[in-house]
């Protein structure tokens, strides 16, 4: 598995209807620390294949940055059966990340 | 029974250095460089134009791929997990990553740098990325045409308040004293700035807003009045502090918190630990004395395992 880049126009489908957990990483061009949570989220992706992951540019989709009223970037949010169950503000370490989707 | 000679927790200038030393002198060290914090603080750092060999400046990451290129192409292992546990005393130190992982070496060198300092009230943990922010560059976007503060008198607090104008309808800069602390050619950027306001004297006492930022509340100093800014976002650039959670109640530290070293050398309080880097550093934090200070904990470590 992979981290998959998606339109917000697909979040409804891709994510709330999906019928296995979804993480989402809400990013942008010009955030550091995004660049840095990029490859742990991939490798987490392998790591973790019964869990979908989905990356949202929030430059390009302006619209989720409303809807989820984010603030800040990184935003990693967990969804499972179209709930949010988990919501990681700003850097995540990898550990949070692991017991996060463990407990899924 | 340990695997390795040395391990080194940290990958900043201070842990790279010690790692392409260390590499050359043939300890096959590994380092664990930390997963968000690979790098260091100069992955957040736009353009260096004070490190030596390089006229033209370079980009703070660029520099730091190079760095780590060079302990590689020296045989030092790189690990990008994080250190999540250590046990330090004794002939054999144990060191458990963020991947489980269990490394036993007889060395350590601790290089895990500095960390934003926190203003410490419970409305900043409460509103922490719901209008509270540490990141200029990454968060600034966020508050197009919005009112914000940013806290701190220091270049780093003037360089986020001025980056923070290309966004903000007004910037209100924050600090506790009279007077910046900042260079005067950042001040003098800062006030000749239209949307930059100045709030001195003055002590952030609390956030206000329910489930976002709505205001700042601040103490005068002089007065001893209470006022309220009315702010969306709040930026806290008021410096750092040595990240030594990992091993505060194992090695020596100072009141600060840094890593205690026997000046001019990098032994801790414990036989065959070594600290180097903005982890000890009160007064320079430069890239470059970082990079120094683990190149003399390379050696000190090469010369306790000989």
């Amino acid at each position: 598995m992979s981290v998959t880049a998606i339109s917000y126009a697909d979040f409804q489908q891709d994510v709330l209807e999906s019928p296995v957990p979804v993480l989402v990483d809400f990013w942008a061009n010009w955030c550091v620390p995004c660049k840095k949570l990029a490859p742990i989220l991939e490798e987490l992706s392998e790591t973790y294949s019964q869990v979908k992951f989905v990356s949202v540019d929030t430059e390009e989709n302006p619209d989720a940055m409303l809807a989820h009223d984010i603030r800040t970037l990184p935003t990693v949010l967990i969804f499972r059966g179209g709930e949010l169950v988990e919501s990681f503000l700003g850097d995540v370490p990898k550990l949070k990340l692991r017991a996060a989707l463990d407990s899924l | 029974m340990s695997d390795h000679d040395l391990v080194i927790i940290g990958s900043g200038p201070a842990g790279y250095t010690a790692a392409i030393y260390a590499a050359r002198a043939g300890l096959a060290p590994v380092v664990l460089t930390g997963t968000l914090t690979a790098g260091g603080a100069l992955m957040t750092t736009t353009d260096v134009e004070n490190f030596p060999g390089f006229p033209e400046g370079v980009m703070g990451p660029d520099l730091m791929d190079k760095m780590r290129a060079q302990a590689e192409r020296f045989g030092a292992i790189l690990v990008e997990e994080d250190a999540i546990s250590v046990d330090l005393e004794g002939p054999v130190k144990t060191i458990v990553d963020s991947n489980d992982a269990t490394y036993h070496a007889k060395a350590v060198i601790l290089a895990m740098g500095s960390a934003y300092r926190k203003l410490g009230i419970p409305d900043e943990e409460r509103l922490s990325g719901r209008g509270v922010s540490w990141c200029a560059t990454c968060d600034g976007f966020f508050y197009r045409d919005k009112d914000i503060a940013v806290i701190g008198g220091g270049d780093s607090a003037l360089e986020e308040a001025t980056f923070l104008t290309r966004f903000a309808r007004t910037v209100t800069l924050v600090h506790r004293r009279d007077e910046l602390r900042g260079s005067a050619i950042m001040q003098e950027r800062a006030r000749t700035n239209p949307k930059i306001r100045f709030e001195l004297n003055a002590v952030v006492s609390g956030i206000t807003g329910e489930s976002e930022v709505e205001g700042l509340q601040v103490s005068d100093t002089v007065t001893g009045e209470t006022r309220n800014i009315e702010v969306q976002g709040v930026f806290v650039a008021i410096g750092h502090e040595p990240r030594n959670d990992l091993v505060r109640d194992q090695v020596g530290l100072d009141e600060a918190g840094y890593v205690r070293v026997a000046d001019p050398s990098t032994h801790t309080s414990i036989s065959g630990v070594f600290a180097c880097g903005d982890l000890v550093d009160h007064s320079y934090r430069q890239a470059i004395t970082a990079a120094g200070s683990g190149c003399r904990a390379a050696l000190d470590a090469e010369r306790f395992l000989a």
